[in-house]
């Protein structure tokens, strides 16, 4: 006995490059054990213990960032996790979505009096798993991370206890997020199986040496294609899109939020580290692939946006074409033999950033909008809110007008990073391409601000924001100009990506 | 160091807007002196610069250039030079009559707001030399103008405004494209990566066939925004659904930047490709114009009428522009600023128009002449001004490219000259019915012009008729850069300009 103890090492652990994870867990554990053991909390004291634990794993994981200076890329818990300026800064990202996201979802709850420890707590179980997918260097780890980041976002989903649309929504995602978790593992044991490993460093050795024999294995391309559909599933790309609008719809307002933040970035990033560190040598098989589904995501999200009448829906789509922009980048990033290939990567991780505080903004903005019940979504539901809520209704101007990609708004700044990766990789159809539907999407943001601001007011209802969504409101829409305004206040992180 | 005046012009007026959006709603005279301030402030800063302007230099002068965003190789980079120099002053002077002439119907402060971004950003648009800065303005215009039209104009305003949004987005897409691959194709020849335009037009050297299609891209944007047969089905509606105001600034100086941004941004940066693709840009150019004037002719809406006569006189422009001669480019540019004087203040009288009777349909309005003559004498010299008549500024534009196109796009001139003739029938006619005869019933209580209207569309009729009797001041500071433009479009292809010497 004593023997077979003393054979098992355990790998050596540095626990502070974890501790974005630590601390995040540690809210976890507050939450729910702090929470079930004492009585009800005041209001919107279980938001703001989220909210710090987020602020405090942002905080960490920028002290990392500056401890890494120059360093090359290393593995953590025994290459398990990557620890490199890639994984940190979506980590930060992720941090920073979640706690932009915990605050739209505390001044929700206690709207609709269900506040409580649990959402938050499923919130922070999100963000885990996210952070776990975006520094996983073995794919079953990857794997691990996404199914936390999915049971938690079924869960909350269905949250809501008095709309009905909740609880279907949720089933809906569970048995769809289900079956693409499985092509997701299928793919992962296909790709084991042709290189003998689920490390992603592995993988690219083990395909690298495979070069000179020519083509790829069937069991690989396979596994490659269920790789594919499986993230395809959880960014939402055309044709894996359908459950999109009916999640987003269904879901409580600020959980839809979250799961165009958290759950886009977490699952691309992913997706980036899959295919342009894994797969690299193999994109001359995959990339022809993506950039069909890049163009008819792009297309096919942009079009169908248009004729929404319900905002939730309309921005569900909307966020379907802002996946296919995306996805240029990651053919961008593909291109391993250009030196531009980075730019991609940089593109992709800016991109996703923006967008984030983009969407937590529109939909911080429809919650406050959609009143008490969190049931008036439609498009008619903003009529005259630019003379009834000046203030409001500017700020979701500005962040209408940033995803349309205006200029001076950080969604411009985004698109440009894209552009500018696919045209340095000479990707110029795909470019064109991807600014006609930024076209054609900016004709849904314009119906919304026309119903804002050009239509006359049929309900003059009264809009009471707490303060913790107006705390996350402004330092979204903030954020958006400022960015807009000043890129190199992100670029200068992004660009050493 | 001396005083960065164009940074001002774009700051001013930007400052201005933020100062009237913190204003009280409820405050309507102190949000229009401080929109007044700031925009006289930018119109007399303009008018120093023209002063200051150094007759007979063809570089650009007043450069002020910052970094901006290191990072991609972009800088906050103005200047300014013969072919801008007279737009920038039109857009300074143009915003503070706009502004302190024509009162909104409602929303005075969001009104005003908007007006001065969009000054600030059509500033921009023309002093910008850096290709990202540029596309910035270039496409943050259309929100102020979306706003104005979608807010304070008439019936169809959203539609219309919806419409002008996203026609001129899916040009500039292209154009944002064409941008980036210039910038990223002209790496190779410059060294780095750099949006500046200078460095790009001067150290690049695309192959004809890259050339070309980053000249595509860019002529896309500018073609709709001109606009250029076939992509103007936005403008009609634009122009008659806009508030008056809204229509004197787009006709003014919004279709100018396109134009503009044909002579800085295609003939500058791609040479070669412009003179390829000259004979379809001449040929859109006078369809545009016969095309505008017959559609002008059938119009039963005074103001879609002189909508439509716009498509025609930019045509004149595009033509003056892509005849590739000093005299036609001098001439199209020297029309820019005419158009924008005589168009402007055309829009403004069918506002007057509109105030007085609520209609524009020319059947319903009769005999105005009998009770507002001093109205109808303005109408009559802007209108003559429009038609070209010698002696008012609209001819020495308009003579200057015919004469100068004539040498290398021949059969086109031909063809646009009936485009002249076709003008004196459009607008004569349309005066004829709208001012001539008995007024009826309803026209009978026609108000005659207010002192007010009459300060306005004096500062209009003064500069009408001074570079018509006298362009000699404003041809003298256009002329070196149009040169200079030119030599470096015979240093870069192998297009020579015919040797005439005409008039010199």
């Amino acid at each position: 006995m004593m023997l077979a103890a003393n054979m098992f090492v355990g790998p050596e652990i540095d626990w502070f490059k974890i501790s974005p994870l630590l601390v995040m867990l540690g809210g976890v554990l507050l939450l729910i054990l702090g929470g079930s053991l004492t009585p009800q909390w005041k209001k919107g004291a279980y938001g703001l213990v989220g909210a710090l634990t987020a602020v405090g794993a942002a905080v960490s994981t920028a002290l990392l960032w500056r401890d890494l200076g120059e360093s090359s890329p290393s593995t953590l818990l025994a290459n398990a996790l990557t620890f490199s300026k890639f994984t940190m800064f979506a980590t930060f990202s992720i941090a920073i979505a979640t706690l932009l996201a915990i605050l739209v979802t505390s001044g929700f709850l206690v709207r609709e009096n269900e506040d409580g420890p649990e959402i938050f707590a499923l919130i922070l179980c999100a963000a885990i798993g996210g952070m776990v997918m975006v520094q996983a260097n073995d794919l079953i780890v990857m794997f691990l991370g996404l199914e936390t980041l999915s049971l938690a976002f079924y869960l909350l989903t269905a949250s809501s206890r008095s709309r009905s649309a909740s609880g279907e929504a949720g089933l809906k995602y569970f048995v769809l997020g289900g079956f693409a978790s499985a092509f997701f593992l299928y793919g992962v044991a296909l790709v084991f199986g042709a290189t003998g490993s689920t490390n992603i460093d592995a993988i690219a050795a083990s395909l690298s040496k495979d070069m000179v024999l020519g083509g790829s294995s069937a069991m690989l391309l396979a596994g490659i294609a269920l790789l594919l559909v499986g993230f395809g599933f959880k960014v939402s790309l055309v044709p894996f899109h359908t459950w999109t609008a009916d999640v987003y719809q269904g879901a409580p307002t600020p959980i839809t939020a979250l799961m165009g933040s958290v759950g886009k970035t977490a699952a691309f990033v992913a997706l980036l580290r899959v295919f342009t560190d894994a797969l690299s040598s193999r994109s001359d098989d995959w990339r022809p692939v993506v950039f069909v589904l890049a163009v008819l995501t792009l297309v096919v999200g942009s079009v169908l946006a248009v004729v929404q009448t319900d905002v939730k829906r309309m921005l569900a789509y909307s966020s379907i074409s802002h996946a296919g922009f995306i996805l240029v980048g990651l053919v961008a990033a593909g291109h391993s033999a250009s030196a531009d290939a980075g730019l991609g990567t940089s593109g992709t991780l800016s991109y996703l950033f923006i967008y984030s505080i983009l969407v937590i903004g529109t939909l911080g903005i429809v919650s406050v909008v959609a009143g008490k019940g969190d049931n008036e979504t439609s498009l008619s539901a903003f009529k005259g809110l630019g003379k009834s809520n000046p203030v409001l209704a500017m700020g979701m101007t500005v962040l209408l007008l940033a995803q349309a990609g205006v200029p001076l708004t950080s969604g411009f700044i985004a698109k440009f990073g894209i552009i500018r990766a696919a045209v340095s990789t000479e990707s110029y159809t795909l470019a064109v391409v991807a600014m006609l539907a930024a076209v054609i999407a900016a004709f849904l943001y314009l119906r919304i601000m026309v119903s804002m601001w050009l239509s006359e007011g049929t309900n003059s209802r009264d809009i009471s924001v707490a303060l913790s969504t107006r705390l996350a409101i402004g330092l979204c829409v903030g954020a958006t100009v400022l960015i807009g305004f000043f890129p190199s206040l992100l670029l200068q992180f992004t660009n050493q990506l | 160091m001396s005083i960065p005046i164009l940074t001002l012009l774009v700051l001013v007026p930007l400052v201005g807007a933020t100062v009237a959006s913190f204003l009280a709603k409820s405050n309507e005279l102190l949000v229009k002196n401080v929109a007044l301030v700031s925009s006289i402030a930018t119109g007399l800063l303009s008018v120093w610069m023209l002063i200051k302007f150094p007759t007979g230099s063809a570089g650009f002068e007043f450069v002020s250039k910052y970094s901006w965003v290191s990072e991609w190789g972009i800088s906050w980079h103005l200047g300014v030079d013969g072919i801008s120099l007279f737009l920038v002053v039109l857009t300074g002077i143009l915003f503070p009559l706009v502004i302190a002439g024509i009162d909104p119907h409602h929303d005075h402060k969001q009104y005003l707001v908007w007006m001065l971004v969009l000054e600030a950003g059509v500033m921009g648009s023309f002093l910008s030399l850096d290709l990202f800065l540029f596309f910035v303005f270039f496409e943050i215009v259309l929100v102020p103008m979306y706003f104005l039209i979608g807010n304070w104009g008439y019936d169809q305003r959203v539609y219309a405004a919806t419409k002008f949004f996203i026609y001129t987005m899916a040009g500039s897409a292209f154009m944002l494209v064409g941008i980036v691959a210039t910038a990223f194709l002209a790496r190779r020849d410059i060294g780095h990566l750099s949006f500046d335009l200078i460095e790009i037009a001067e150290k690049s050297n695309f192959s004809s066939s890259t050339g070309r299609w980053l000249f595509v891209g860019f002529v896309i944007a500018f073609a709709v925004k001109v606009p250029l047969f076939p992509l103007h089905t936005w403008l009609p509606d634009a122009h008659t659904q806009a508030p008056t105001g809204g229509s004197v600034i787009l006709a003014g100086v919004l279709l100018k930047m396109g134009t503009y941004g044909m002579l800085r941004f295609g003939v500058y940066l791609f040479p070669e490709a412009a003179v390829w693709a000259k004979p379809v840009l001449l040929t859109l150019a006078v369809i545009g114009i016969i095309y505008g004037a017959i559609a002008a002719t059938m119009q039963k809406d005074l103001k879609r009428l002189v909508a439509y006569s716009s498509v025609a006189h930019l045509g004149f422009i595009v033509l003056g522009t892509f005849a590739l001669t000093n005299q036609a480019i001098t001439g199209g540019v020297m029309q820019m600023v005419n158009h924008g004087i005589s168009t402007g203040a055309l829009f403004l009288m069918v506002g007057m128009i509109y105030e007085r009777r609520h209609t524009r349909v020319i059947a319903e309005l009769k005999g105005i002449q009998a009770v507002a003559p001093i109205f109808a004498g303005f109408f009559m010299l802007v209108m003559l001004s429009s038609i070209g008549l010698p002696g008012l500024n609209g001819f020495v534009g308009e003579f200057l490219i015919l004469i100068g196109s004539f040498s290398t796009a021949r059969w086109w001139v031909v063809a646009a000259t009936t485009g002249v003739i076709l003008a004196a029938l459009y607008l004569l006619w349309a005066y004829q019915r709208v001012f001539h005869g008995e007024p009826d019933e309803a026209n009978k209580s026609f108000a005659e012009i207010t002192k007010r209207e009459a300060m306005l569309l004096s500062v209009f009729v003064a500069a009408i008729v001074f570079t018509g009797v006298y362009p000699k001041p404003m041809l003298n500071r256009i002329e070196p850069s149009v040169k200079s433009l030119l030599e470096h479009v015979e240093s870069r292809s192998n297009y020579k300009q015919p040797e005439i010497k005409a008039g010199e």
